[in-house]
């Protein structure tokens, strides 16, 4: 997916990137049950010293995960959807006290081949982050690393798209539930996302700044894992994915 | 008798129509079906060999004698002939894989039997009805015959269809009043009621050996039907709708099959105490339920096992399909695609082209909603469809990954076919100008009656104005056609480089 982060290339990229290699270190668990991924993964965003990115840990499945996790604490996993043992879901809610930690918690990155609805909706509403597929650059992957990191959401295009369609019918009802509602403004960014825009095209075009599409697009996630309204459920009955 | 009188002349005629109809439809049917000449052949010449006795005699009046027959025929002549019906679907049911005989599941009243058999002959389910009915009075012969099919064949999707109509209606002024009965309901309940009258009758309650037999018997049949029923509707609960089922519904089937088995009991409690041998019921219950644990004891466990090894084997018969499926599809998709790449190894484009389709197939099964097959070749039908179908065959044909956003969906009308001809233009146009830059971002919205499609590429970007007017691709294939839809269509470049095509058209007026 190469319009999540700065498909330009993160060198012009303040907040990330060979800049501030120096300054900015995450550590990193990789939870994937192919080892074949887990080293290509390694070998492209591995590379301390120049991504700023620290894999200090590897799991295959749920149970290995959470040992790792609870072990090393990382600040960023990056998660498959699909494990054996239960699927990222799982890892997710057995980690939850993990992500709530005031100090340092740990964020959780999706990364999967599946772009499938049922697949993104249920792990961003099992707490992670962000979601990117595997198609993802390697440079992406550490911009949306340290994205995650910061604590916002990394939408993919896709992403996107579902969100929008989730809440694209809760327009009509006039019932004042403000909290399952995108505004105005989150509708925009998130319809600019789907379009392929990259965070920084999207704050030039609306002539807002980075910072605040960013919180936007916190918001709508947050507004995702809090909405166990009924638009969603009847969305993802319609859908059958519930 | 005497109510049964009057009603001949009136159901003469419309039998007698309904024959001709019937016939009409069988003789279509077997023409379609070429299975069916055979079928019937065997059944009539069962038939003749079936019934031994009147069998020259029926024979010919089999085919020829079914309009007039309900109403003159005696009790032999139409026992023997519907004798030989029955007999004759047994040869036809294994035959033909094609035209199975099964119990229908809709529009029954007991088991579906009648239903099931009119709808694999070809005959109105009233006659099929009558027929079992007048066998009954045979001594009870057609009950027999009944509850040997109910039993032996299985519950299914045939017959001739019933509409279910609700037991009321509701009137031009809103309120719901009682159905009024079609004729023919009419005409059967008269029927029934006629027959029963006759079998009652005949059966002489007046002599006491008898008459003791007859209610304990009746209460036994109908507890019976009851829990064959309920066992009918289980099954049926697995293979149709599964979401329907409320919790009442559930203590429904609960109440009904413990209303059969209490009749059951009933029926053999008063068989026992008529009998006279109510004194010793405290001993025959006691032995009864001693030798019922013995056979519990002996037999249960095996039992229990023998249920948890079928399931099991069941299970693993589904997994083993699942799995050959899978690997038929990988098989046939995958693993050529992989040879293909391995051969043309230095052609990176045809590489990465063979891998998106591979891809782009492989997650369209995989991720595919359950119900919808794959009907590729019927066009699309909407929107989201057509937009995702121009993708992927533009991103076979140039190579260059497109990426896909749709939101919101609505059928297809002559402006948004126009749109997505549109569009894919934008598309091709972005894969071969912009390609360089990235994937293609496709992006379709349908909001309200407005639908809104974007084609993104990070290419270099190009002036419109600097265009050479010769040049008809983008100014007819895109603009021209979008305004003569009565749609708008916009080129920009993108704040970061690479071009956005904007297209927009508001939907047709719904019918």
């Amino acid at each position: 997916m190469s319009g999540i982060g700065g498909t330009t290339g993160t060198s012009g990229e303040g907040d990330s990137g060979t800049g501030g290699a120096e300054s900015r270190r995450v550590r990193v668990v990789l939870v994937d049950d192919h080892r074949m991924f887990r080293t290509g993964v390694q070998a492209e965003i591995g590379q301390t010293a120049t991504t700023g990115v620290e894999v200090v840990g590897e799991a295959a499945d749920v149970d290995q995960a959470v040992t790792v996790i609870t072990a090393t604490r990382p600040e960023v996993v990056l998660l498959d959807v699909h494990l054996p043992g239960g699927g990222g879901v799982e890892v997710l809610r057995r980690c939850a006290p993990f992500m709530a930690a005031a100090e340092n918690p740990v964020r959780f990155l999706a990364l999967s081949v599946s772009d499938a609805a049922e697949d993104v909706i249920g792990v961003i509403r099992g707490g992670a982050r962000g979601y990117v597929t595997k198609t993802i650059t390697g440079a992406d992957l550490v911009d949306s690393i340290f994205r995650v990191q910061d604590g916002d959401a990394v939408f993919s295009p896709r992403l996107a798209g579902f969100v929008l369609d989730a809440f694209a019918s809760t327009d009509a009802p006039p019932v004042d539930e403000d909290m399952d509602r995108l505004t105005q403004r989150e509708r925009e960014v998130l319809r600019l996302i789907a379009r392929g825009y990259a965070y920084k095209e999207i704050a030039k075009q609306l002539f807002i700044s980075v910072k605040t599409v960013e919180s936007h697009v916190s918001a709508v996630l947050r507004k995702l894992q809090l909405s166990n309204r009924h638009e969603l459920t009847r969305w993802a009955t319609a859908r059958r994915l519930v | 008798m005497p109510p049964a009188s009057p009603q001949p002349p009136q159901p003469l005629p419309s039998s007698s129509s309904a024959s001709s109809s019937s016939s009409s439809s069988f003789a279509s049917a077997s023409s379609s079906l070429s299975s069916e000449p055979s079928a019937s052949g065997a059944s009539s010449a069962s038939g003749s060999s079936a019934g031994t006795g009147t069998g020259p005699g029926t024979g010919p009046g089999a085919g020829t004698g079914r309009g007039g027959g309900p109403g003159a025929g005696t009790g032999t002549a139409s026992a023997s002939r519907s004798r030989s019906r029955p007999a004759g679907t047994a040869p036809g049911a294994d035959e033909p894989p094609l035209r199975k005989l099964y119990r229908s599941a809709d529009g029954r009243l007991l088991g579906g039997v009648a239903r099931g058999l009119a709808g694999h002959l070809g005959l109105p389910v009233g006659w099929v009805r009558l027929v079992f009915l007048v066998l009954f009075l045979a001594q009870g012969l057609g009950v027999l015959l009944y509850a040997i099919f109910w039993i032996v064949v299985p519950l299914g999707v045939g017959g001739t269809p019933a509409e279910s109509r609700p037991l009321f209606e509701v009137t031009d002024d809103g309120r719901r009043r009682l159905r009024t009965p079609d004729r023919g309901q009419t005409f059967a309940l008269v029927a029934l009621f006629a027959v029963g009258t006759v079998f009652v009758g005949s059966a002489d309650f007046g002599r006491a050996d008898t008459g003791r037999y007859i209610w304990p018997t009746l209460l036994i049949g109908a507890g019976v039907v009851l829990v064959w029923r309920q066992a009918d509707n289980a099954r049926r609960a697995q293979w149709a709708s599964l979401s329907t089922d409320s919790r009442r519904r559930r203590v429904f089937q609960l109440a009904r099959g413990l209303a059969g088995v209490a009749l059951v009991g009933l029926g053999l409690t008063v068989f026992m105490v008529v009998r006279g041998s109510a004194a010793q019921l405290g001993n025959v219950l006691t032995a009864a339920i001693a030798v019922v644990a013995g056979v519990a004891l002996l037999a249960g466990p095996w039992l229990v096992r023998m249920t948890q090894d079928l399931s099991d084997e069941r299970l693993m018969r589904i997994r083993a399909q699942e799995r050959a499926e899978v690997a038929a599809h990988v098989h046939d998709s995958v693993l050529h695609t992989l040879t293909l790449i391995q051969r043309n190894a230095d052609d990176g484009g045809e590489v990465r082209r063979l891998a998106r389709a591979q891809e782009r197939e492989l997650r369209a099964w995989l991720y595919k909603p359950q119900g919808t097959g794959k009907d590729e070749a019927t066009g699309p039908d909407t929107l989201a469809e057509a937009v995702k179908a121009t993708a992927a065959e533009v991103e076979d044909h140039h190579g260059v990954p497109i990426e896909v956003v749709v939101v919101g969906d609505c059928p297809l009308d002559d402006g948004l076919t126009a749109l997505a001809q549109a569009a894919r233009e934008a598309m091709v146009n972005a894969a071969k100008y912009g390609g360089e830059g990235g994937a293609v971002q496709v992006y379709a919205e349908v909001e309200g009656r407005t639908v809104f499609v974007s084609v993104r590429d990070r290419g270099p970007g190009f002036d419109l104005d600097a265009v050479p007017g010769d040049r008809m691709g983008v100014r007819e294939s895109i603009f021209g056609r979008m305004e003569r839809n009565g749609g708008t269509a916009r080129v920009r470049s993108a704040p970061d480089g690479g071009t956005e095509v904007e297209l927009e058209m508001e939907r047709a007026a719904e019918a």
